[in-house]
C-alpha cells in the first residue's frame, strides 16, 4: 500500500503539485487523469522517488519513503516508465526482463537461477517467453511495453505504477496493454490521457488539475461532463452504447 | 500465441540460452590479450624470441632457468625495460577502455571518452607546471607524476563543483562542465608553455601531452596497477548499475538504483583511474573510445561481459600501438597518442561498418 499526502512540489519556479493526495486501492486499478501540465506524471514520479516533494510524505506501507534506501523502496513498488527506450541499446529482452531482479541481489551477486525463473515467468505471463532472446529494440510498441510490464512482474513488487504505457500505441495494442493490467490484480495505479480508456480499465479515478485533485471516485462519478468541462475547458458529452458509454469532446456537429 | 505455447515454449528455453554466457569469447579475448603480451615484449628494435622472453622472466620471477643461456644485453632490455612498459600499456589499456565504457553508460553517450571529464586537462596542466616550472618538485623524484595526479583530482574537482550547482549530476550537466574545464585548462598549459620559453621544455610536455609508455619503470608500476586495477574492479562491482544507468535515470530509480549518487561515485572512480593512467602515461587518446564500441560489437551490451571485454580490448590495442610506437622510426621513438590516433581510427570505422552490414 502506497500513500501519498499533502504534496507540495516546485520545479523551478512552477508550483506543479499543491496538497496532492493520491493512494492504492487493494487489487484495483487506480487511474490518474488530468490536463496536459495537470501534474499526473509528476505525482507518480514523487511515489518512487524519482521527484522529492517539498512538502507532504509519501509512505509505503506507513513508512516514509524519504528515510527509505532506493533499493527498498524498489521492492515495494515497481514502474514503467517513459524512459526506458534502450534507443541504441541492443540488450535482449531476457536481459531486459532480469534487470528488474537488482532490487532482489545484492551488487556484489550474479543472478541465479531464480531470478532467472522469474524473469521467464514475468514474460510468460505477458505472452512475450518466445521473445527472450530477440533485441528489445527490434519489438512493435505493443510487444516492448508488455516487455515493460513483464519486468515490472519479474521485479515482484506489491505496487506498479504505469506512465501513460499507452503513448505512442495504436488502438488495439492500447486495449492490449491495458487488459493485461487488469488481468495483473495488483495495486495499480496508471497515468492516462485518454478518459475513454481511463472509463474502461480503471476502477477508481482521480482528477488532478493545477496540481490538486479536485475530484475522485468511481469512472461514472468522475467522467461527468459537470466535473470535466470546468478542468478540461472543453465540452464533454456522454454518448451511451450499450453496456459501455463513451465521452466525446468538442463542439458536436449540429 | 496463446499463453500455453508460451509457456511451453520458455520451459523448453533453457536459461543458458538467453541469459546468453559469452564465457568462450571472454577466454579467448584474454589468452589473446597474454599471448600479445607476451610477443610485444620480444618485439622492438632489438628483437627477442618469445621463449627467450619467458625465461628471462622465469628467471627473474621464479628463480627459473639459468642466467647464462641468454645476452646479458637481452636481459637488461627485457627485464628493466620492455616487461614494465608493456606492462603498463596492458593496465593503463584496460583501465581505459573500462573508464570508457562506465562514461559512455553514466552520460548515456556512445561519444564519451576517458578525457571528456576534463581529467586529462587538469593532468596535463599539473605536468606541464612541473616540468617548465618545477612546480612542486618538493614532492621528489617523481614530482611530474604526482603533479598531473593532483591537477586531475582538482580538474574533478572543478566539474563536480560546476555540475552539481543545481543539485543533481545530470548527464548532459556533467558533458559541459567536462568540455568547459577541458578547454580552459588546455588554454592554462599552453600558457605555462608561451611563458616558460623554453623550447625543450615545451618538447618534453608536448611529448607528455600525446602520451609515452617510455617512462614505465618498476618502482611506479605497483602503485598503477593497484590503483587502477582497484577501479577496475569497483566498476565491475558496479555492473548492473552501470547497464540500468544506460537505460535511463527512471528506469534506474524504479530498479532501486539512485542515478545521482552512482554517478558520483563511478566519477569519483573514474577519475583516479585517469589520473593514475595520465600521470604514468601521458593522455593516450581513443583507446579508451575505441576499446568499447569493439567490445561492444564483439560481446553486447550488458556490463558484466562488456566491462572485462573492454578491459581486453584497451589492453590489446595499447600493447600493439605501443610496438608500433617503437618500431615504426626506429630508433626514433613515436608518440603513443599518435599511433593509435593514426591506425585505431580507421580501424573503427571499418569495423563498425563492417559489423553493421553484418547485422
Amino acid at each position: 500500500m502506497i500513500a501519498a499526502t499533502g504534496i507540495d512540489l516546485r520545479l523551478g519556479a512552477a508550483d506543479v503539485l499543491s496538497g496532492a493526495q493520491l493512494c492504492t486501492r487493494p487489487g484495483q486499478v487506480v487511474g490518474l487523469i488530468g490536463p496536459n501540465g495537470s501534474g499526473k506524471s509528476s505525482l507518480l514520479r514523487c511515489l518512487y522517488g524519482m521527484l522529492r516533494p517539498n512538502r507532504g510524505a509519501v509512505l509505503i506501507d506507513g513508512e516514509a519513503i524519504a528515510s527509505m534506501s532506493q533499493r527498498s523502496i524498489a521492492r515495494s513498488v515497481s514502474v514503467v516508465t517513459q524512459d526506458a527506450s534502450a534507443d541504441g541499446i541492443d540488450i535482449s529482452v531476457g536481459e531486459f526482463v532480469l534487470l528488474g531482479r537488482h532490487v532482489h541481489r545484492g551488487d556484489h551477486q550474479g543472478f541465479t537461477d531464480d531470478d532467472r525463473k522469474a524473469a521467464l515467468e514475468g514474460l510468460e505471463m505477458v505472452d512475450m517467453a518466445g521473445f527472450v532472446e530477440r533485441s528489445l529494440n527490434h519489438l512493435s510498441g505493443g510487444e516492448r511495453q508488455r516487455v515493460m510490464i513483464a519486468r515490472c512482474i519479474a521485479q515482484q513488487s506489491p505496487v506498479i505504477l504505469l506512465d501513460e504505457p499507452t503513448n505512442h500505441l495504436d488502438v488495439r495494442y492500447q486495449h492490449e496493454v491495458l487488459t493485461l493490467v487488469r488481468r495483473l490484480k495488483i495495486d495499480t495505479i496508471v497515468v492516462l490521457h485518454d478518459l475513454n480508456l481511463a472509463s474502461r480499465y480503471c476502477d477508481h479515478l482521480v482528477l488532478l488539475d493545477y496540481g490538486t485533485v479536485v475530484h475522485q471516485g468511481r469512472p461514472d462519478e468522475v467522467l461527468r461532463s459537470d466535473v470535466l468541462e470546468p478542468v478540461y475547458g472543453i465540452e464533454v458529452r456522454r454518448l451511451a452504447d450499450g453496456q459501455h458509454s463513451h465521452l466525446a469532446f468538442g463542439p458536436l456537429a449540429t | 500465441m496463446s499463453l500455453l505455447e508460451a509457456t511451453d515454449r520458455a520451459t523448453t528455453t533453457s536459461s543458458a540460452d538467453w541469459v546468453g554466457s559469452r564465457r568462450s569469447t571472454l577466454i579467448a579475448l584474454t589468452l589473446i590479450t597474454v599471448v600479445s603480451v607476451i610477443v610485444a615484449i620480444g618485439l622492438g628494435p632489438v628483437g627477442v624470441a618469445p621463449p627467450t622472453v619467458l625465461r628471462i622472466i622465469g628467471h627473474h620471477v621464479f628463480g627459473l632457468f639459468e642466467a647464462e643461456n641468454w645476452a646479458r644485453t637481452d636481459d637488461a632490455i627485457i627485464w628493466e625495460v620492455r616487461l614494465p612498459r608493456v606492462l603498463l600499456g596492458a593496465i593503463v589499456g584496460s583501465a581505459l577502455g573500462v573508464v570508457g565504457v562506465t562514461l559512455q553508460a553514466i552520460v548515456r553517450n556512445p561519444l564519451a571518452e576517458p578525457y571528456i571529464l576534463g581529467v586529462s586537462s587538469g593532468a596535463s596542466t599539473g605536468a606541464a607546471a612541473a616540468i617548465l616550472f618545477g612546480i612542486g618538485s618538493g614532492l621528489g623524484a617523481e614530482s611530474v607524476s604526482l603533479m598531473a595526479f593532483f591537477g586531475a583530482l582538482g580538474a574533478l574537482a572543478l566539474v563536480l563543483a560546476l555540475a552539481r550547482s543545481t543539485g543533481r549530476i545530470t548527464p548532459s550537466r556533467m558533458l559541459v562542465a567536462g568540455v568547459a574545464v577541458s578547454y580552459l585548462l588546455s588554454a592554462v598549459t599552453s600558457l605555462l608553455i608561451l611563458f616558460a620559453h623554453s623550447a625543450e621544455g615545451a618538447r618534453a610536455v608536448m611529448f607528455w601531452l600525446l602520451g609515452s609508455l617510455a617512462n614505465a619503470d618498476w618502482s611506479t608500476l605497483p602503485i598503477g596497477y593497484l590503483g587502477m586495477g582497484l577501479g577496475m574492479v569497483l566498476v565491475f562491482w558496479w555492473r548492473r548499475r552501470l547497464d540500468l544507468l544506460a537505460l535511463g535515470d527512471e528506469t534506474a530509480m524504479a530498479s532501486g538504483v539512485d542515478p545521482g549518487r552512482t554517478r558520483l561515485l563511478l566519477v569519483i572512480v573514474v577519475a583516479l583511474c585517469v589520473g593514475f593512467a595520465v600521470s604514468l602515461s601521458g593522455g593516450i587518446g581513443f583507446v579508451g573510445l575505441a576499446a568499447p564500441h569493439i567490445a561492444r560489437r564483439v560481446i553486447g551490451p550488458i556490463h558484466r561481459h562488456l566491462i572485462p571485454a573492454s578491459a581486453a580490448l584497451g589492453a590489446l590495442m595499447l600493447v600493439w600501438a605501443d610496438v608500433a610506437a617503437r618500431m615504426a622510426l626506429q630508433p626514433r621513438e613515436l608518440p603513443i597518442g599518435v599511433v593509435t590516433g593514426v591506425v585505431g581510427a580507421p580501424v573503427l570505422v571499418a569495423l563498425v561498418r563492417k559489423l553493421n552490414h553484418s547485422n
